[in-house]
């Protein structure tokens, strides 16, 4: 038996948010096995096989699996997932992508998006909008299982001596094809993994607006997300989005500009460290979850929030 | 071609719901209960492909309690031609089940699309599509933010951390929807008189071969942690003086 948990990547380099995943892993406890399924992804295996607590990596490097497509993935993931306790990878939008096919391929049900660990097959996860958090005890003999990454502490990415071997588990089922992908770029941290985010709403009043924001996370090293009216108004793209059904964001720093604070938004920052918003509104719901609230007009606070620091 | 549209009922998004005092769920009493926000969208999408002559049938279904009978005339008054029942009184249905269920009336009615919402905002479970399609053997395009059926094939735009990534697909195929697909129109009041009138058929998922039972126990249900309100600061200045000197986090 043993734990599986599943790399994400982009062939190239491992995605921090694996790092999180081996960590709830590793509260489960077991032996920790990491699969890198990919195309020309050696140099993802060999980065995973230095991650802290891990013991073996398998590889998979097959044109099928290049682009991640669910099918596939998942009909791997189930096949080498048969001899594991529990199959582990990321509530990011690959994981939760392929990971419930995995369990209805293997007759299981799925623990999505957990947020602790309370036994091997106990564990927490929020419902709601995360304005409920359930307990929840699976009884399938392998445990499939999306990990939340802001409700774990990232291991180290050094430390481990794993050996690593190829899988060559080939699997395609042809009804699927890649067609093409546009890819935000930004030289910002991502949304995930950055120690300070600052996210835009319905009152930035359009995109040439976020400017002013992109110039503080600049100062600050910070990540720009932004509240979904602010994205279906057009003015920044899907990935932006932080919410319940955008990404979910826990940095040591958030802050709230021009965004009111509807319950699908805070599910998605409300575990932040130290929450600031800004708002002209004082009455704002935002306000209820922020450490320090300044009610004033953003367009005069914040560029004065970024001549101040 | 036609197309299945499996829709849930939930509590209305606007609500905040609150943990029963015995810790064994949420209240759900005396709660406004509607369309999950995302199978609106997916009976909206399939009602465009319906009205670009793509789509000849569309087929409602949900499994849940008599009450969804309610949701099902919204589909149906949306532009549903017809609507299934999965009766059932269990509470929480896991997705698992569900996908199975959804499989059997796959098997009975051939759709060449099945279109899902990303994610119930109950359960935020997020996987009913997915089961269903490799219960099915189906193809998948997850989290659409646009859909275009043309030569035997469906092409998925998606909705995925990175951006945007577009897959194509043999049909059949599933799909599930984000918020960006389209806009939902509102049921106009001819079409919810002429949904009284449409077919609404109810079966028990023993008659599609299907057990409801669940591998998946809960055991409580907390709120949870309450974040304290904080302060209000008077001026930009004072904010920056806390950020460095009392929380430290610049
Ligand atoms: C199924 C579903 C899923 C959803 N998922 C998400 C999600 O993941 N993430 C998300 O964010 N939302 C989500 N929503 C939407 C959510 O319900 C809210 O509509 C949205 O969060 C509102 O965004 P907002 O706060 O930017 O806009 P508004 O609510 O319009 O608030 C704008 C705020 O800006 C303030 N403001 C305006 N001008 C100024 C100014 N000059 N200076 C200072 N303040 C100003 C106003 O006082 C107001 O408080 C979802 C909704 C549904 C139905
Ligand atoms: N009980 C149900 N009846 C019909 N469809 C459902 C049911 N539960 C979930 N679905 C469908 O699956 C989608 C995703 O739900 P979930 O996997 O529970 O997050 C929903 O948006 C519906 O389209």
């Amino acid at each position: 038996m043993g734990i599986l948990v599943y790399a994400e990547h982009d062939n190239a380099a491992l995605n921090p948010a694996t790092l999180n995943v081996v960590a709830a892993a590793k509260a489960i406890g077991g032996d920790i096995t990491v699969l890198v399924a990919g195309e020309g992804c050696g140099a993802v295996a060999e980065a995973a096989a230095k991650v802290d607590g891990v013991s073996k990596v398998l590889c998979a490097d097959n044109a099928a699996y290049g682009h991640q497509l669910a099918e596939n993935i998942a009909e791997l993931v189930a096949e080498v997932g048969k001899d594991y306790s529990h199959v582990l990878a990321s509530a990011t939008t690959t994981g939760k992508n392929f990971m419930p096919r995995v369990a209805a391929l293997l007759d299981v049900e799925q623990v999505s998006d957990i947020i602790g660990v309370e036994s091997a097959d106990t564990f927490k996860r929020p419902i709601y909008a995360g304005n409920a958090i359930a307990t929840v005890q699976n009884s399938d003999s392998i445990k499939v299982i999306t990990v939340r990454g802001t409700a774990f502490d990232a291991v180290p990415a050094e430390g481990g001596s794993a050996s690593v071997e190829a899988c060559d588990v080939a699997k395609d089922l042809g009804k699927s094809s890649f067609v093409g992908e546009e890819l935000a770029k930004s030289d910002r941290p991502d949304l995930a993994a950055a120690d300070i985010v600052i996210s835009g709403g319905r009152g930035m009043q359009n995109g040439d607006n976020f400017e002013i924001l992109y110039k503080v996370a600049d100062k600050l090293g910070a990540a720009v997300g932004a509240s979904r009216a602010a994205v279906d108004a057009g003015f920044v793209p899907n990935d932006m989005q932080v919410g319940q059904t955008g990404k979910i964001v826990a940095p040591q720093l958030y802050i709230a500009v021009g965004i009111s604070g509807a319950i699908q938004h805070l599910a998605g920052m409300k575990d932040s460290k130290v929450i600031v918003a800004i708002n002209k509104d004082e009455e704002a719901p935002i306000f209820g979850v922020a450490d320090y609230g300044l009610v004033a007009d953003l367009f005069d606070a914040v560029p004065e929030l970024e001549k101040q620091i | 071609m036609k197309v299945l549209v499996p829709i849930k009922r939930v509590v209305d998004y606007n609500v905040k719901v609150r943990v029963k005092a015995d810790n064994s769920g949420v209240d759900l009493a005396n709660v406004k209960m509607a369309m999950n926000p995302f199978c609106e969208i997916a009976v909206e999408e399939a009602v465009r492909l319906k009205e670009k002559g793509v789509v000849t049938e569309i087929i409602a279904v949900t499994v849940g309690s008599k009450a969804a009978q309610e949701q099902l005339r919204t589909a149906m008054a949306l532009g549903a031609d017809r609507s299934i029942l999965v009766e059932t009184d269990q509470e929480d249905v896991q997705p698992l089940a569900v996908a199975k269920v959804l499989k059997a009336l796959v098997e009975k009615e051939s759709p060449d699309l099945v279109i899902l919402g990303k994610q119930a905002i109950d359960g935020d479970n997020s996987q009913t599509g997915q089961m269903l399609a490799a219960l099915t053997g189906m193809p998948q395009g997850t989290f659409a933010s646009e859909v275009v059926v043309a030569d035997g094939k469906v092409n998925v735009t998606r909705e995925v951390d990175g951006g945007l990534q577009t897959v194509a697909l043999d049909l059949p195929a599933v799909v599930t929807t984000d918020l960006r697909l389209n806009e939902p129109r509102y049921a106009s009041l001819p079409n919810i008189m002429k949904a009284k009138k449409k077919p609404l058929e109810t079966v028990a998922p023993g008659d599609l071969g299907v057990d409801l039972a669940s591998s998946t126990k809960t055991l409580k249900v907390e709120p949870p942690a309450e974040r304290q309100a904080g302060i209000k600061v008077a001026s930009v200045e004072e904010l920056v003086d806390k950020l460095k000197n009392e929380a430290k986090v610049i």
